[in-house]
């Protein structure tokens, strides 16, 4: 949190302390000390047989050997790109729809059971109908993952704009401002917020469903393609330092979305 | 003795007149064929008691809420053809927050399509007029609470409106900011002799700014007095000692008190 909140509060970012980290800066990195060194006492303990657990060193340095002359590196960057390219896809077409059902409650009562139920299925129970319709393509796992994104990015939007503070729209309008202007200047803005929580709900989970989607159906690149058959052959230490990149990918986007969130949503909480 | 002190009513030329409005809220009628003329260039408050609606009147006269019957005319044409300026009691959910205070002051300008160097002008001029400083670039969120409705009222000035409505200004304010922000007020007013509806919950507040205090009865709403006040301004705090002063608040709280047993 505080790395992001150094980035917002608009204070001259050039005086950046230099001094001996404190202890308080460190505790961000006690949890991942304690783990790495858990990971290393089970597999150094041989309580978990070596062939289900290799070492965190031996883990992290094959990661780098297979990130610098392997194939991770091509593979993370297939999944990142179908997990950008469902994005995208979803939140181009979400947010719009969002937006036009919240600025319409009627519509969106009506749409309401549908979207909630989509959003409630499990994404990976569709995994079958989208290959009877996309056959075992590279689309298909965008398609599905796009889908999930959608309905996330649109059930947020609409009800962003339908929380949208009355008082602000009546302000607008007592301005004199036409129903197209308080929909641009006023419920567009308002409903950012909370289209946000859709955009940041809707990368992790296209990250989830594209991941699983490389499990099964029937992919030869990317992470979940790699972990599935480090399982499958046993290449324990390939399984492992894939699931570590799941991670990281999954963790940085994260948190460029929550720094974009606070760059761009200046205003949420204030 | 309290009808000795009190002023006569007076006759003014109407400006915003309103006959026969009705409203119902849930079967239950808050204004029943209610009449009311209200004076050009003076600043009116409007003070009842609890549940009357005062706010709900200055509501309907600017068009935020719609009305079951009757009409309101500002300056002989029907309201809704009147540049309308509106304060809300709470700035921060009238404000736009995504907006820097000179984004927020400039906004009904913007809506006209006026360009941008012109609206700027335009804001600097009031800010000069009324001796107001702010740091107009700072997002609105980051001024206090007196600025913030400071923003607010200018906003509502910006425009050149014919009336200004304003729904207890005051009432999310600190004491010392409430001080500061009516005097800005009063400010405003003898620049302008905007026509001025302001609604209170306060009654020496109520006398202090008004030259008509409107007193209302509780439902379903009447008039119960148009009291007049012509004390001149600038008016400071030292004449709440003032006996006319003393005189008017005394006769409007009396006929408060005889609504409240009512």
């Amino acid at each position: 949190m505080s790395a992001t909140d150094i980035l917002i509060d608009g204070k001259p970012r050039g005086y950046a302390k230099i001094a001996v980290p404190s202890a308080t800066t460190l505790l961000p990195l006690v949890g991942p000390v304690v783990f790495i060194l858990a990971w290393w006492l089970i597999s150094a303990s041989h309580v978990v047989r070596a062939v289900l657990l290799p070492s965190p060193l031996a883990t992290f340095a094959y990661l780098g050997d297979a990130l610098v002359h392997g194939t991770m590196l091509a593979d993370t960057i297939v999944t990142l790109t179908r997990t950008l390219e469902a994005f995208a896809i979803g939140a181009v077409l979400g947010v719009p729809v969002g937006v036009a059902f919240g600025s319409n409650e009627r519509l969106y009562r009506s749409i309401e059971f549908l979207v909630d139920f989509f959003r409630s299925m499990p994404a990976s129970a569709l995994i079958p109908l989208f290959i009877l319709f996309f056959g075992i393509t590279d689309i298909n796992k965008v398609a599905i993952a796009a889908f999930s994104v959608f309905l996330i990015v649109t059930f947020n939007s609409a009800y962003g704009v339908m929380n949208a503070k009355k008082s602000r729209i009546l302000a607008a309008k007592v301005m004199g401002a036409t129903p197209f202007q308080i929909f641009r200047d006023v419920l567009l803005l308002e409903s950012l917020p909370q289209t946000f929580v859709g955009l940041r709900n809707g990368i992790s989970t296209s990250l989830v469903i594209v991941v699983v989607a490389e499990m099964f159906i029937g992919a030869d690149q990317g992470l979940g393609h790699r972990i599935i058959e480090g399982e499958q052959i046993l290449h324990v230490t390939d399984m492992y330092a894939s699931i570590v990149v799941a991670g990281i990918v999954g963790y940085l986007l994260n948190v460029l979305f929550m720094v974009a969130d606070k760059r761009l949503i200046h205003w949420n909480g204030k | 003795m309290m009808t000795a002190t009190a002023p006569p009513e007076v006759v003014d030329e109407s400006f915003i007149a309103v006959r026969g409005l009705s409203k119902a809220f849930g079967g239950q009628a808050l204004y029943a064929s209610f009449d009311l003329d209200l004076p050009k260039g003076k600043l009116t408050t409007i003070f009842g008691p609890n549940g009357c609606g005062k706010s709900t009147l200055i509501n309907m006269m600017s068009g935020l809420i719609d009305f079951d019957a009757g009409s309101v005319e500002i300056g002989g044409q029907d309201f809704r053809a009147a540049r309308i300026g509106y304060v809300f009691q709470n700035y921060r959910d009238s404000l736009f927050p995504w907006c820097s205070a000179l984004e927020n002051i400039e906004y009904p300008l913007k809506l006209r399509g006026i360009s941008r160097s012109v609206q700027r002008f335009r804001v600097e001029a009031l800010l000069a007029q009324f001796e107001i400083t702010l740091d107009l670039n700072r997002p609105i969120y980051e001024l206090s609470g007196g600025q913030q409705q400071l923003v607010a009222i200018l906003r509502a000035l910006v425009a050149n409106p014919e009336v200004l409505f304003l729904d207890e200004p005051f009432s999310a304010l600190d004491y010392e900011m409430t001080l500061y922000i009516r005097d800005k007020l009063q400010t405003v007013f003898m620049e302008t002799g905007l026509t001025t509806v302001l609604v209170s919950h306060d009654l020496e507040e109520a006398v202090y700014l008004a030259d008509r205090i409107l007193l209302l009865s509780k439902r379903p709403t009447r008039i119960v007095e148009l009291i007049s006040y012509e004390t001149p301004r600038p008016r400071t705090t030292d004449i709440m000692s003032d006996p006319q002063f003393v005189a008017v608040k005394a006769h409007a709280l009396e006929l408060f008190r005889r609504e409240m047993q009512r």
